[in-house]
């Protein structure tokens, strides 16, 4: 019996043996000057598993009792999280290295996180959602205060720690009033409990303490303080690290809980998740225009991309789902572009990033602001590039719900958001002559900048079968 | 006879009490963590009245992987804690402010 199920778990296992491993052999042997190799080894780690999980996995299978699930869903987010991570780590290794804080800790805690996060994907019960939830946020919390010389970093670690503690803590209490409620911990029978409409009372208030922890953890309006110094305050590789793989990891542990244990009472969560949706696409596109700090201006932008997928959440069907991953993949591939251009942003050696300093770019490396131009509207959702047809998914799928309000908000709110970005095209195409950035220094954060600006324009022709696979994964989770 | 709303009761005043020591300490982050593990705590006591009052051992268990969690997530906080304060010096509330949200 046992067997059967350690087959199912078989990925997350051998990644968790993986970190162990790497962890002791390090310690034992060259430790820090082993950090470059080790984050290379990590990458190579992630895309085999993901080509693993990716071309080897088919059907249902559920392990553990219904702890577990494997299904479509649980696989496209599983490929999205590591493939994530593993363009991560190598942009991030040259920076690392110049800022002597390339210590051996940070691939091993990446996996740890990593392992978090495809067991919080693919939770089938309240336990497992919390161990999975758990072991990323321990590990991204030490990742976050990496930089122990610096205030800034360990205060992000300080503030990310507590703010996650409390989202962590609320989560739970609400999983203990469901647990209460229900009289069970797994989804499959929290269902039942929660039967076709009005939901009962206690079972009300656990729900809506569990959507408030989950929204810390996507960094949904009112839930969203933590994020903009976190992202200022994190190492930028960690910061690219915070936006994209632990974002989808969240929607995904977001769209099981609301699917696969309140899937019957649509009605009675619809509302929250629209009112998040609505209030961070607002404060995202708002709050961005008065940042300089393009890390700081990034924090806003996710939340605002977090609102976006919520959306698709709140419609509450197969096409919301779809939706949301859809969307959730074209913003991790914007996300990663993005952030390989802001790590090669520095001037005499020191990374500089006041958006001021991006002046005139285009006139000195045409190419390069060319890309960022193109990731800059997509992220805005400009129309022939990817990011408008994410935006057009979810609002579709918002419209068709009856969510018409929602779908007209968004429309404003990306109008109104549309203008930091443009302001950024606008200072590399038209600004004043400044001082010069150095040249860029990292081939693989060149490569991975042209490759997802490319992806931008050419995505749009066949979105290389990604809303099939969004598609079959929506089916998995609804059915 | 103490029922199950008593329990209840404890676990939400404790859990109020926490979330409150959160927002309204203007003092010590150390203050911040125990308030933190009270949280915790009063989850604790949810789980396992629950469980007792269902007769459902799996309320149980989400207790004792809740206390092992706690207790990672508390050397967590005082190591970086640690970090925080060889650099700043001082562990007040009102001093964890170089960045502005």
């Amino acid at each position: 019996m046992i067997q059967a199920d350690l087959n199912i778990i078989l990925p997350e296992i051998l990644l968790a043996l993986y970190a162990m491993g790497a962890l002791v052999g390090v310690v034992y042997t060259g430790k820090d000057k082993m950090a470059g190799l080790l984050t290379w080894l990590t990458a190579g780690v992630f895309v085999l598993l993901a080509i693993w999980i990716g071309a080897s996995g088919s059907g249902e299978n559920v392990g553990f009792n219904g702890m577990f699930h494997d299904d479509a869903f649980s696989r496209f987010a599983k490929v999205a999280i590591l493939l994530a991570g593993a363009a991560v780590l190598v942009m991030g290794q040259d920076y690392m290295a110049r800022r002597r804080i390339a210590r051996f800790e940070y691939p091993v805690l990446m996996a740890l996180a990593t392992v978090g996060m495809m067991t919080m994907v693919s939770a089938g019960d309240l336990i497992a959602l919390y161990m999975g939830l758990e072991l990323q946020s321990l590990a991204l919390y030490v990742v976050a205060s990496l930089r122990r010389d610096s205030v800034k970093s360990t205060e992000a670690g300080m503030k990310y720690f507590l703010l996650g503690a409390l989202s962590s803590g609320l989560l739970l209490y609400g999983a203990s009033l469901v647990y209460g409620f229900a009289g069970t911990t797994q989804f499959a029978g929290i269902i039942q409990a929660a039967g076709d409409d009005n939901l009962p009372l206690g079972l009300l208030f656990g729900l809506t303490f569990v959507i408030s922890g989950l929204a810390f953890k996507v960094s949904a309006v009112p839930f969203h303080m933590w994020t903009p110094d976190v992202y200022e305050g994190a190492p930028t590789p960690i910061t690219a690290f915070f936006a994209t793989a632990p974002k989808l990891a969240a929607m995904g542990l977001f769209a099981r809980v609301l699917f696969d244990a309140f899937g019957g009472v649509v009605s009675d969560w619809q509302q929250i998740i629209a009112l998040l949706s609505a209030l961070s696409m607002f404060l995202g596109a708002i709050a961005a225009i008065g940042q300089r700090n393009i890390k700081r201006l990034m924090a806003y932008s996710s939340i605002a991309h977090m609102g976006y997928a919520l959306m698709g959440l709140a419609a509450g069907t197969a096409l919301g789902v779809e939706a949301m991953l859809v969307y959730m993949a074209i913003y991790l591939t914007m996300n990663i572009g993005t952030f390989a251009f802001i790590l090669s942003m520095e001037k005499d050696g020191r990374p500089m990033l006041d958006i001021d300093a991006l002046n005139m770019y285009a006139k000195r490396s045409s190419g390069r602001a060319l890309a960022m131009l193109f990731l800059l509207f997509s992220l805005a959702g400009v129309p022939p590039f990817l990011g408008f047809f994410g935006k057009l998914y979810v609002l579709r799928a918002a419209f068709d719900a009856g969510l018409a309000w929602l779908a007209v908000a968004g429309v404003i709110a990306s109008v109104i958001g549309a203008f930091y970005y443009l302001r950024i095209v606008y200072f590399m195409y038209f600004g004043e002559e400044r001082d010069a950035l150095d040249p860029p220094r990292s081939p693989m954060q060149q490569v991975l900048l042209m490759v997802s600006a490319a992806v931008m324009l050419l995505g749009v022709v066949n979105f290389f079968g990604v809303d099939t696979a969004a598609q079959a994964a929506a089916a998995a989770l609804l059915q | 006879m103490i029922g199950l709303e008593h329990y209840l009761g404890v676990a939400a005043t404790l859990f109020v009490i926490g979330i409150f020591g959160l927002f309204l300490n203007r003092k010590n982050i150390i203050i911040l963590l125990m308030s933190i593990e009270l949280i915790l705590l009063s989850v604790n006591i949810n789980l396992v009245a629950f469980s007792s009052f269902l007769g459902d051992l799996a309320g149980q268990v989400f207790a004792l992987f809740v206390m092992t969690v706690a207790a990672a997530e508390a050397a967590i906080g005082l190591a970086i804690l640690v970090s925080f304060f060889r650099n700043r010096g001082t562990i007040a509330v009102e001093d964890v402010n170089m960045m502005k949200g």
